[in-house]
Order: C-alpha cells, then structure tokens, then sequence
C-alpha cells in the first residue's frame, strides 16, 4: 500500500469518528426513509431503479397517509418480491395479470386506492391483453410500468420494448425490426383508449426526474380517489446488470438510447390531451 | 448571511456501493471506501465537509440508505447598533 493510500485510509477514519456533529439530530431531518419502505435489504442488483420507485411509493402513500388504505399487486418479474418491501396490503398475480387481478380488488372493494406494479416483461408482453382491456374498461387503478427494454428476472432476454438494435441474450446481433418488430410503446397505444384519464412517463435517473416522477404518482392516487378512468405511469428504469454496464454507465446509455425514443412527459391528462 | 449546512449518515450495511450518489452529488462530497460492508460491497462514505444538505444523494438511492439533516447556521451577520455605528463614525451626540 503506498502512501497517499495510507493518508486516505486515515482520512476514511477521521471522517468515520466525526459523524456525529452538531447537524445531526431528529429536528434537522430533512430526508429520510419512508416508514412504509420495510427495514430489509432488497434484492435489486446496485443501481436499480426498481429500489427508486419502491421508495418513491412509499413516500407517497406516507404523505398521502393511506397507509391502510393500499392495496397492491405485485407482478412476476424481477419486482415479484415487492411484497416483501412495502408494509401495505399486497397480493401476488400470475404472469402478466397484475392489472385484471387489481380490476377485480378494486371492484370488490372500491373504496380502497389499488396500484399494480409491473416490468416491461410482465405488462406490455405476456400481459398486453389483461392490461388494454383493463385500460380499455377504464377501472379505477393505477398501473405502474418499469420499462427497462429487456427481461431482467430470467436473464436479460429481448422485451418487446428493447430498442432497435439493441443486443439482449435472445439477440445478439441487435434487434432488427424487419424480423423482430419494433419496439412496442405501449404507453402511447393506451393513451389512445377512452378509459385512461392520465397517462404519463417519468424516469428516475436524476434527482430531478425522481421530484418529477414522485409527482406522477401521488398525481395518479389522488385522481384515483375522483374516479374518471385509468391512470398510468411509465418509469423508464435502467438494468445495469444485463445491459452490462456499470450503474452510473447504464444511466448515461438510458439518457442518451431510451429517451430519445421514450420521451418523458404527459400523454394524456384529465383536462384534455397534451 | 445565514448559511446552510448539512450533513448526511450512510447507512453502510444497505449500501452496494453503486455509485450513484457520488454521481448526483453537486458538491463532490462522497467517495468510495476501500473498505467492504458484510454484503461485500465497497461502501459509500461522506469525505469532505462542504454538505449543503440538498437531498439528491438520497433521491438517487436505490436503497433508500441515506438520511439527510439540514441547518441553517448564522454566518457573520451582525446586527448594526446605532450606538455602535456613532461610535465607529466618530459621532458625538448631545444629549
């Protein structure tokens, strides 16, 4: 070990033992971890988004306190443990079903605010069908859409929302839309139908884009409790691990790749198309 | 001028040492440590005292590991006493 490292070392400790200043204490709190966010590790791999949105959630429903009057539906992805991390009543959907099991709450229960939270694998391919009709219905939940472009959970396959030429385990070579299909924004098609009243994308690759998409949430709960249709929030995520790249890399890769095919911004709002 | 200060506290057994704080940090503050967490992962520690207490770091966190204070602390504002000030200026007052 040379010897600036040493000096760092020494540094490291020095800054160690002086935690504790003056500023640190209960009434100078300005951001903390929500109470609803469980005290576990999660599961995500360094960098995620996924661990961004579970938090932003439960800030939401902290400030909205709805606590108890939350019921979520976790998907089969790589959130399929979201349960595990959010201290609100959960259920479990089969592949893709997320959002017609969340119909079916709702409908029994609508007095409650129900969310359901899915991946890109989960609602826009095998789940296509239960999420337009859900949409199409126009029930009165809200969906949240973790668009990362690629299957996380099983190994980084293609998604029907991976970018054109982009490479995944199941293409190689890069997608090629003449015999792979363009990449589907699903965002877009259920802006379109008569049941949403809010359709939004948002991502969480900068502070000031996790403000924005904080916002879209809580904007998606409160008209949930007017009634008027379907809300929707896209979250255009990263993957650091099965885009291969470090995390910091893979959110300059979604600034530079993902965006200028998804841009953010409202769809559609209550008040009228934007 | 009233100065704000801030400080944060890292929560160093939730951290994976993804970097992303030290990438949203406006002021440089957080590093890397050479040490590793029970996880395994080298860590995120606070390493210079220029904080402002903006909160970004903690926005960015995956893990939710980051708590921030914030204080505003006096800086050298001083209230100008007229007693003072005549005395500076050299004025004498009848009374």
């Amino acid at each position: 070990m040379n010897e600036k490292a040493l000096i760092d070392d020494e540094h490291f400790e020095h800054t160690l033992r002086s935690e504790h200043t003056e500023i640190i204490s209960p009434e100078n709190i300005v951001y903390e971890k929500p109470g609803t966010l469980l005290d576990v590790d999660m599961h995500y791999c360094p960098g995620c988004g996924h661990g961004v949105v579970h938090r932003l959630l439960a800030e939401v429903i902290d400030e909205m306190e709805i606590q108890s009057e939350v019921i979520g539906v976790a998907p089969v992805g790589c959130s399929v443990l979201a349960y595990n991390y959010l201290n609100i009543d959960m259920s479990e959907a089969a592949h893709g079903r997320a959002s017609a099991a969340a119909t079916g709450i709702k409908r029994v229960l609508p007095e409650k605010y129900v969310f359901s939270y899915q991946g890109d694998g989960d609602l826009a391919a095998i789940g296509t069908g239960e999420t337009i009709h859900t949409c199409n219905r126009g029930e009165n939940i809200l969906i949240i859409f973790i668009n990362n472009g690629i299957y996380g959970m099983t190994g980084g396959q293609m998604a029907p929302t991976t970018l054109e030429g982009m490479k995944s385990t199941t293409s190689p070579f890069g997608r090629n839309v003449s015999t792979m299909g363009a990449p589907l924004k699903i965002t877009e098609l259920v802006a379109q139908l008569p049941g949403t009243q809010y359709v939004t994308r948002q991502s969480v690759h900068k502070p000031g884009n996790v403000r924005k998409a904080k916002k879209a949430i809580q904007k998606g709960f409160e008209l949930q409790k007017q009634g008027g249709g379907t809300c929707f929030v896209e979250i255009v995520s990263n993957c650091p691990s099965n885009w291969k790249m470090t995390p910091i890399e893979s959110n300059h890769w979604l600034e530079d790749n993902m965006l200028p095919f998804y841009p953010l911004g409202d769809i559609k709002t209550p008040n009228g198309r934007k | 001028m009233a100065k704000v200060k801030g400080d944060i506290i890292i929560d160093i057994e939730k951290c994976k040492g993804c970097e992303l704080c030290i990438e949203a940090c406006s002021q440089g503050s957080l590093e890397r440590s050479r040490q590793v967490n029970n996880k395994g992962y080298l860590y995120i520690v606070k390493v210079q005292d220029n904080c402002t207490g903006c909160t970004n770091c903690a926005l960015v966190c995956p893990e939710g590991g980051i708590t921030v204070y914030r204080k505003t602390v006096d800086g050298k504002k001083q209230i100008a006493k007229i007693d003072n000030v005549n005395q500076d200026m050299n004025i004498e007052v009848n009374e």
